[in-house]
């Protein structure tokens, strides 16, 4: 798949359709540069920093409450390894996950991608971002009930294409993903609503769409929180795999002590800090 | 494309949406049926208006009318050239009408219309709302034989075959009566002597002779009043035959006398052909019924002509049918007419003349035929009569240049030409401050009419778009519990990337297939309803066993209707945008979620 000529597509199609600003006025000039120049298309070196932060402060507010979750909270996610963040409950490890996937904006501190800065983006392109370059999954998997396991890992793509694009490649675009669902081992599942699988398999098809769009890296909150220790170390092998194989960067945040072990780096988070790399 | 595949879900696994917009579908439905009853009756009305008056009108409203009718006429072909398709002058004017039913006398207030046969019926549907097929086809104003209203079982007998009979039934109580008194004068005379027996027989011819201006008037009554009831023709008949013995009719008399006494007879002749018919002064109604008399060639006594109801009619008229009838239920529940006069009866009007100061000038007429134009407003007061016999017995030809005035000039215009351009045309030509005149189309005529009927629809129309804009409330409370259930899945959206823009119109689109769905229903339900209307109706009557539509109120068998397309997609347009702006709320708040907190929402 020929990512660059779908991106620039993509961006033509976003100038032009200026009802999208209706409920967001978007900043175009910016981004539409920012944007080319900041998601290059050809492969990033291993051994680079993919995902880093600097000094990153998060303080939620809540009628004149303010909960400082992140005090300066250095970060730094190697090209090709997988990252463990853990730390106790309430230390602000999702909340720093959301962070690095732009979800949210730091009041303070930087967020950079492959050398690019990407916290101050406009949420248009912060969208893309994360539509193109991100993969995440969630302890409690997060598929839409709706959605089949086949819909659920294309949603992704519907999402990222228009409905023009995505008919016309239909048939690649299915192929593509059923491989990716073969490969977690669900190919006898693909249609499948969420409520008829299991926790492993829910947590898999969730692997599946993260992938789906071929993205850089992986972000993953306590992906095995909410299994048994056998199935919960099925998903790890999976991201492993996946690391070995491809390369693919994965940052993890995770409770497991022994989990942490196999990664190869483990940020630990305290009191809004980070306490020790390892 | 993620858009419609999960709004597609969404419409398929929320029924409690569907549920929501039930209410649209039967406020759009009730929209539907009560537009289209609305617009029938209203079309009905305007076709029956259309079809009683002309398209456009010059009156004048003073009692002596417009004199000269045939400048105006000119003005008239001139200004509007070809857009004029036929003219006709009328003479209306308000009038009292007077007939006798079971012996007692009725007063009606009526609007008489003298109308010219020929050109009247270029400018309005008059005919086919008479009840004989020969009138129907063009009015003469004559008295036909029999065959009134052919297709209906409850008109009674009535025309010419009805008239002899009820004239030659009157003659015989009238000479049964007379032996009766001629029998009871022997039996007195032979109890008092012979001496006394001729002098009550002097008595009654002189004062026969001597009253008759008076009596006559009453005679006239009397002999309507034996008419009338057929149904029960022996104690009506008795009735009046002892009336006629307490008060001895002239014509009676005048019939006995024209045997014996010749003298009396010559000298009446003579009082005829002193007093000129038109002469204001009190008439017996022999003299104003001369001129008008339909005399039978074969008749033997032609010069020396009286009245005879057998042989002679007076003047034609052509009544509203409610002024002769009334509708009325009987303990069955059928609805029956009760006819009090008919064709072939005499009535009797009073109308003012056009001279100043207007004087009432009385008259007979014989009903030739009832006009049913199906709007009470007419059928209860418009009367017709030929128009140059109103003419005449209003005074209203110029006795030096002949010159005929008329009070209205009544045209018709082509089809498709502008009625209110034509009518300002008119109004230029004849300002009203100058000629006196009042221009006015049937639209003008009728505009209260037809605006409070329009006022009515627009009212109903905003009323039930408020019953679709509450059932648009609930539509937009059930996407904001939507919206708070998919709380989470917007999150993951947000998460996979999509722009709060493909959220928002996840719910728009969302509410656009509701609202298309709900009032697609509706039209459905709506025109079903709206074909079956009379069937329906006839099943709540079976069920209720009450009348839906009152026959003796409307005049229609059955509900007209009249579905507009327009109409249709104005509703499906209006309760299809309300769906979708009852969805723009929760669109928005679907759109603005934050994406870590919908994600955290449990
Ligand atoms: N919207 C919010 N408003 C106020 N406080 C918040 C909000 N979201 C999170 N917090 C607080 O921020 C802190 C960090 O939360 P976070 O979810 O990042 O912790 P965590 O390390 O992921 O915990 P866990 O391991 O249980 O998932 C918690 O103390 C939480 O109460
Ligand atoms: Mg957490």
């Amino acid at each position: 798949m020929n990512t660059s000529t779908l991106n620039t597509s993509k961006l033509n199609t976003t100038i032009d359709r200026t009802d999208d600003q209706i409920y967001e006025p978007l900043d175009f000039d910016g981004p539409t540069r920012l944007r080319v120049v900041a998601f290059p298309t050809s492969e990033p070196a291993t051994g680079r920093t993919m995902l880093q932060a600097q000094g990153l402060h998060k303080t939620y507010k809540k009628n004149r409450v303010s909960v400082p979750v992140l005090k300066g909270v250095d970060f730094a996610a190697q090209q090709g390894k997988i990252t463990a963040i853990i730390g106790q409950s309430g230390s602000g490890k999702s909340t720093l996950l959301h962070l690095l996937a732009t979800l949210d904006r730091p009041d303070q501190g930087e967020v950079h991608f492959d050398g690019h800065r990407i916290d101050h983006l406009s949420r248009r392109s912060r969208d893309q971002f994360r539509n193109q370059r991100l993969g995440m999954i969630f302890q409690f998997y997060h598929l839409l009930p709706e959605l089949s396991t086949l819909e659920n890992v294309l949603a992704p793509i519907m999402i990222g294409r228009s409905a023009f694009s995505y008919l016309m490649n239909r048939r690649s675009i299915h192929n593509h993903a059923k491989e990716l669902i073969e490969r977690v081992g669900l190919g006898h599942r693909l249609h499948h609503k969420p409520s008829e699988l299991s926790g492993g398999e829910m947590q898999r098809t969730a692997i599946a769409r993260a992938l789906v769009t071929n993205p850089d890296i992986l972000l993953a909150d306590e992906p095995t929180g909410n299994l048994d220790q056998e199935t919960g170390a099925g998903i790890l092998d999976i991201l492993k795999d996946l690391n070995r194989e491809q390369g693919l960067t994965i940052v993890m945040v995770t409770h497991d002590e022994s989990i942490a072990k196999k990664c190869d780096a483990v940020v630990r988070l305290s009191k809004g800090r980070v306490e020790s790399v390892v | 494309m993620y858009k419609f595949l999960l709004c597609w879900r969404y419409l398929r696994t929320r029924w409690i949406a569907l549920a929501s917009i039930v209410s649209v579908t039967l406020g759009v439905a009730t929209l539907i049926v009560v537009n289209s009853v609305m617009d029938g009756f209203t079309e009905e009305m305007h076709n029956r208006i259309h079809g009683i008056l002309s398209d456009l009108v010059v009156e004048s409203h003073s009692s002596g009318g417009i004199s000269d009718s045939k400048w105006f006429e000119d003005r008239i072909r001139e200004t509007l050239g070809d857009r004029l398709e036929g003219l006709t002058t009328v003479v209306a004017v308000p009038a009292m009408l007077n007939f006798s039913f079971n012996g007692s006398n009725h007063t009606q207030q009526i609007n008489l219309i003298g109308i010219d046969q020929q050109s009247y019926a270029s400018v309005s549907d008059f005919s086919q709302y008479l009840m004989h097929p020969e009138n129907q086809k063009r009015i003469d104003f004559l008295l036909k034989n029999d065959g009134y209203a052919p297709g209906r079982s409850t008109f009674p007998e009535s025309g010419w075959n009805y008239r002899r009979d009820m004239a030659r039934l009157r003659k015989e109580i009238e000479r049964e009566t007379q032996r009766n008194r001629e029998l009871r004068r022997q039996i007195k005379s032979a109890e008092v002597g012979s001496l006394s027996l001729s002098e009550s027989m002097d008595k009654t011819t002189i004062g026969g002779v001597t009253s008759s201006p008076e009596p006559t008037a009453q005679a006239a009554g009397n002999s309507s009043d034996i008419a009338s009831p057929s149904s029960t023709p022996e104690p009506t008949g008795l009735a009046a035959s002892s009336d006629l013995e307490n008060q001895p009719s002239p014509e009676s008399l005048q019939q006995e006398s024209a045997n014996d006494l010749s003298s009396v007879d010559s000298a009446k002749q003579e009082a005829t052909e002193l007093n000129p018919p038109q002469s204001d002064s009190t008439t017996t109604e022999m003299m104003m019924a001369g001129p008008s008399l339909k005399l039978s060639p074969t008749d033997p006594a032609a010069r020396a002509h009286y009245f005879d109801s057998e042989t002679d009619t007076h003047t034609g008229i052509v009544l509203g049918i409610s002024i002769g009838s009334m509708r009325y239920r009987d303990p069955h529940g059928d609805v029956k007419d009760l006819f009090f006069v008919r064709p072939g009866d005499d009535v009797t009007v009073a109308l003012p003349g056009a001279g100043s100061p207007p004087r009432a000038i009385d008259e007979s007429f014989t009903v030739v035929d009832f006009y049913e134009s199906k709007m009470s407003e007419y059928d209860s007061t418009f009367a017709f009569v030929p128009l140059d016999r109103l003419q005449k017995i209003r005074g209203m030809i110029d006795p030096t240049t002949g010159k005929k005035s008329v009070t209205s000039i009544q045209m018709k215009l082509k089809p498709g030409v502008n009625l209110a351009e034509a009518r300002d045309d008119l109004r230029a030509v004849f300002p009203p401050d100058q000629t006196m005149v009042h221009v006015q189309s049937w639209r003008d005529t009728q505009g209260p009419l037809l605006a409070a009927v329009q006022l009515e629809t627009t009212i109903l129309n905003i009323l039930l778009f408020m019953i679709i804009a509450v059932a648009g409330f609930g539509i937009l409370a059930t996407f904001f519990m939507i919206v708070v259930e998919k709380t989470r899945d917007i999150g993951v959206l947000k998460s996979l990337g999509a722009p709060g823009s493909g959220i928002a119109s996840i719910f728009l689109t969302y509410g656009l297939l509701l609202g298309i769905v709900g009032s697609g229903a509706g039209v459905t339900l709506g025109l079903l309803f709206v074909w079956n209307i009379n069937s329906i109706a006839a099943l709540i009557e079976k069920i209720t066993g009450r009348e839906v539509f009152d026959p003796t109120v409307y005049y229609f068998s059955e509900i007209p209707t009249i579905i507009h397309p327009a109409m249709v997609v104005w509703v499906i347009i209006g309760s299809v945008l309300i769906a979708v702006l009852a969805s723009v709320l929760p669109s928005i708040r679907a759109a603005r979620m934050h994406p870590v907190q919908a994600l955290r929402y449990e």
